[in-house]
C-alpha cells in the first residue's frame, strides 16, 4: 500500500499518468481533511447509489396504487407514509433520486460546455467577438433566472426535457463569465504563443490548451450551482411545468401533497427533506472543492 | 483656486460612467424585449394556427397571418413589438379578457407589499446578525448564521411556505391563512395605493389592518428568511474584512470600547457594499415571490404569472415576465450606480 502511495506522491513523476494521478490523489487527500466536504461527498454517493439501485432499495413500486391504504401516516410499514393514491412515499422518494440526478447531469452537460466554449472564444479572440458575446452574456446574467426559465417552459410546453432546456438556457452565462476571466489570465502567456508558433489552429489552441485550464474553476462553480438547479427544477415540477405525474419527481410530489398539507403533512413534507439533503450535499462538496481547487476564491466566506 | 476649477478628468469620468450605465441598461432592456419577443413569436410552432384553428381555409389563414403582421420581416415585427410595449400595450389576456397591462397594474401592489415587508425583515435581522457573527467569530451565533446561509441555498421556498402554513397557521394558529385578508374583510377599504396595510391605515380601519397584517406576516417572513440568509452572510464577510484591518487594531489599542469599534469604526465602510447586497436581494425577492405567492394564493404578479402559465395565456405570461424582468434589471442597475456614487474610492 505504502509503495503505491509513495509512487503517487513522488515529487518527480516519471510519466504523465503518474503526474496526473498524483495530482488527483493530493486533491483527494486535501478534500478528505475537510469534514463538510466529506459529508457532502457521502450524501452525493448515497444519491448515486440510491438512483442506481432504486428497485432493490424501494420496498414498494413507485407507481403501485393501493386505494385501501390512502394517506396513511408514517409507520413501520410505510416509513414516510402513503399518498392520496395509497402509493408508498418512501419508494417514490427513492425513485425520485433518478429523476433529480438525470436533471442535474443533463443541465450540467448542456450548460457548462456551452458557457465554457463561449467564454473561451470570447477571451481568446477579444475585440468585437468579445464585445458581442459578453454583451449577450451580460444581458442574460441580469435577467431573473427563474422567471426566464418559466417563460421558456411556457413556450416549449411542460415536461421534464423542456424544463432541462429552460434551466440550461438560463445557467450558461455565469460559466461563460468565468471561462472568459480564466482565459484572459493566460491568453498572452508564452506557452500559448509557442503553440501558435508551432502552427496550431485556433481550434486546437482553444480545445487542447485553454479549455483544460478552465475546467477546475468550472467544476467548482457547477457543483456550487447544483443546489440552485435542483431548486429550480423542483420549483418547475411544483408549478406543474416540469416532470409530469405520475413521475415521482420531488417537486411534483410536493405539489400533489399541497392539498393535504394541513391534515396529512407527510405527503408534501417528505420529498422536501430529500431536496434539502441533496442540495446541502452539493453545497458542502462545492465549498470543499473550492478550497482545494480554487484557493484564491476560498476562505472569504 | 484649485476647488473652483472643475477637474476635467473627473467630469469626463463621470460622463463616461453615466453614458456607460445608460447604454448598458438600454441594451439589457432591449435584450429582455428580444427574449420575450423570441419566446412569444418564434418558439410557438404556428401562432396563426392557434388563433384560426386547424380547420380554417388557406384564405382565412393568410388573412389572419396578415392581420397579425406575421407576413412582414421579423425585424419589423420586433420594432412593432417594442413600440407596442412602450405604449403600454401588452396585448389582451385570454383568461381575464382584459388588457394585460391593466391586470398587472392591479396585481403588482400586492407583490410590492409582500416583498417590501420581506426585505425589511431581511435587513432588520440580517445586518445585526451578520455583524454579531463577525464580532464573535466561531461562537454559536456564527454557527447559526452559517446554517441559515446554507439552508437559504438548499431549502425550496414553496416547501418552506407549505410547512410554515402547516405549523403556524394550522398547528399553532399564530397567523392567518392564504390570501390577503379574510373573505368578509374584502373590499371594505378603498384601494388608494393597492397596498392593503397603507389603504387600511388611510381608511383608519384597524380591524382590516390587523387582519391584513396577520395574512402578510408568514409569506413575508419566509421571503425575509431567504434574504436574511444572504444579507447576514455578506455582512459577516464584509465585517471580517474590516475587523482584520490595522485601523481596528489601532482603535482597540487606544482603548476604544468594543461596541464603538464595531459600530462606528468597522461598520461605516461596509454600508456602501451593503446597499448593493440589499438591492440584489430585493430583486431576488421579487423572483422568489412567484413561488411564495402560488403557495399562499397571494393575488400578486407571481400568482398571476403561474395562473397564466397553466392556462397557456401567452400574452399574460410575457407581460408578467417583462415587468418582473424590467423591475429586476432596474433595481440591479440602480444599486450598482448607488454603489459607485456613494463609494468615495470610485469617485
Amino acid at each position: 500500500m505504502s509503495t503505491t502511495r509513495d509512487w503517487l506522491l513522488d515529487d518527480s513523476p516519471a510519466s504523465r499518468l503518474q503526474a496526473s494521478l498524483g495530482r488527483s490523489y493530493r486533491m483527494l487527500l486535501a478534500l478528505s481533511r475537510n469534514p463538510l466536504a466529506v459529508l457532502g461527498a457521502a450524501i452525493l454517493l448515497i444519491l448515486l447509489l440510491t438512483a442506481a439501485f432504486a428497485p432493490l432499495i424501494a420496498p414498494h413500486s413507485p407507481f403501485g396504487q393501493n386505494l385501501g391504504a390512502r394517506l396513511l401516516a408514517p409507520s413501520a410499514a410505510h416509513w414516510m407514509g402513503t399518498d392520496e393514491l395509497g402509493r408508498n412515499i418512501f419508494s417514490r422518494v427513492i425513485y425520485g433520486a433518478r429523476i433529480t440526478l438525470m436533471i442535474v447531469v443533463l443541465v450540467a452537460v448542456i450548460s457548462a460546455p456551452l458557457g465554457l466554449l463561449i467564454g473561451a472564444i470570447s477571451g481568446y479572440f477579444g475585440g468585437w467577438i468579445d464585445k458581442i458575446l459578453m454583451g449577450l452574456t451580460d444581458v442574460f446574467l441580469s435577467m431573473p433566472k427563474l422567471i426566464l426559465a418559466l417563460a421558456f417552459v411556457a413556450a416549449l410546453g411542460p415536461g421534464i426535457e423542456n424544463a432541462v432546456i429552460a434551466i440550461a438556457i438560463t445557467s450558461w452565462p455565469a460559466y461563460a463569465r468565468i471561462a472568459r476571466a480564466e482565459t484572459l489570465t493566460f491568453r498572452n502567456s508564452e506557452f500559448i504563443a509557442a503553440t501558435q508558433l508551432l502552427g496550431a489552429s485556433h481550434l486546437r489552441v482553444i480545445t487542447r490548451h485553454i479549455l483544460p485550464l478552465c475546467t477546475s474553476s468550472m467544476i467548482v462553480r457547477v457543483t456550487l450551482d447544483m443546489a440552485g438547479i435542483i431548486l429550480t427544477a423542483a420549483g418547475l415540477g411544483f408549478l406543474g411545468l416540469g416532470a409530469q405525474p405520475p413521475l415521482p419527481e420531488w417537486g411534483a410530489m410536493i405539489s400533489r401533497g399541497r392539498t393535504f398539507i394541513l391534515d396529512q403533512w407527510w405527503v408534501a413534507t417528505m420529498p422536501g427533506f430529500a431536496i434539502i439533503l441533496v442540495s446541502l450535499g452539493f453545497c458542502f462538496l462545492g465549498d470543499g472543492l473550492r478550497d482545494v481547487l480554487d484557493p484564491k476564491q476560498g476562505g472569504k466566506s | 483656486m484649485g476647488a473652483a476649477v472643475p477637474d476635467r478628468g473627473r467630469i469626463q469620468g463621470a460622463v463616461a460612467s453615466v453614458a456607460g450605465f445608460v447604454l448598458l441598461t438600454l441594451l439589457t432592456f432591449i435584450g429582455l424585449l428580444a427574449i420575450t419577443f423570441f419566446i412569444g413569436r418564434v418558439i410557438p410552432i404556428d401562432p396563426v394556427l392557434s388563433v384560426v384553428g386547424d380547420r380554417a381555409t388557406q384564405d382565412q389563414y393568410d388573412a389572419a397571418r396578415a392581420a397579425m403582421g406575421l407576413d412582414r420581416p421579423i425585424i419589423v415585427q420586433f420594432i412593432d413589438y417594442v413600440g407596442a410595449v412602450f405604449r403600454g400595450d401588452l396585448g389582451r389576456s385570454i383568461s381575464t379578457n382584459r388588457p394585460v397591462a391593466q391586470d398587472l397594474a392591479t396585481v403588482f401592489p400586492a407583490t410590492l407589499e409582500m416583498a417590501t415587508l420581506g426585505i425589511l425583515i431581511g435587513v432588520g435581522l440580517g445586518v445585526p446578525l451578520g455583524v454579531w457573527a463577525a464580532a464573535r467569530r466561531g461562537s454559536w451565533i456564527d454557527q447559526v448564521i452559517r446554517v441559515f446561509a446554507l439552508l437559504g441555498y438548499s431549502v425550496p421556498a414553496f416547501w418552506l411556505g407549505l410547512v410554515g402554513l402547516a405549523v403556524f397557521y394550522a398547528g399553532l394558529g399564530w397567523v392567518a391563512g392564504p390570501g390577503r385578508v379574510d373573505i368578509f374583510y374584502e373590499g371594505l377599504v378603498d384601494p388608494v395605493t393597492g397596498l392593503m396595510l397603507v389603504d387600511a391605515a388611510i381608511a383608519r380601519d384597524w380591524e382590516v389592518f390587523w387582519n391584513a397584517l396577520a395574512h402578510l406576516l408568514l409569506p413575508a417572513a419566509i421571503l425575509g428568511f431567504f434574504s436574511l440568509a444572504y444579507i447576514a452572510r455578506m455582512t459577516r464577510s464584509f465585517m471580517l474584512d474590516q475587523l482584520g484591518q490595522e485601523y481596528v487594531t489601532t482603535a482597540r489599542v487606544k482603548g476604544v470600547a468594543e461596541w464603538r469599534v464595531i459600530w462606528t469604526h468597522a461598520f461605516r465602510p461596509i454600508r456602501v457594499p451593503l446597499i448593493t447586497v440589499i438591492g440584489l436581494s430585493y430583486a431576488a425577492l421579487l423572483e422568489g415571490s412567484v413561488m411564495i405567492e402560488t403557495v399562499f394564493s397571494w393575488p400578486g404578479i407571481g400568482n398571476y404569472l403561474t395562473v397564466a402559465l397553466l392556462n397557456a395565456d401567452m400574452n399574460a405570461v410575457l407581460g408578467a415576465t417583462l415587468v418582473i424582468g424590467a423591475v429586476f434589471i432596474l433595481i440591479n442597475r440602480v444599486s450598482d450606480v448607488l454603489y459607485r456614487v456613494l463609494d468615495p474610492r470610485s469617485r
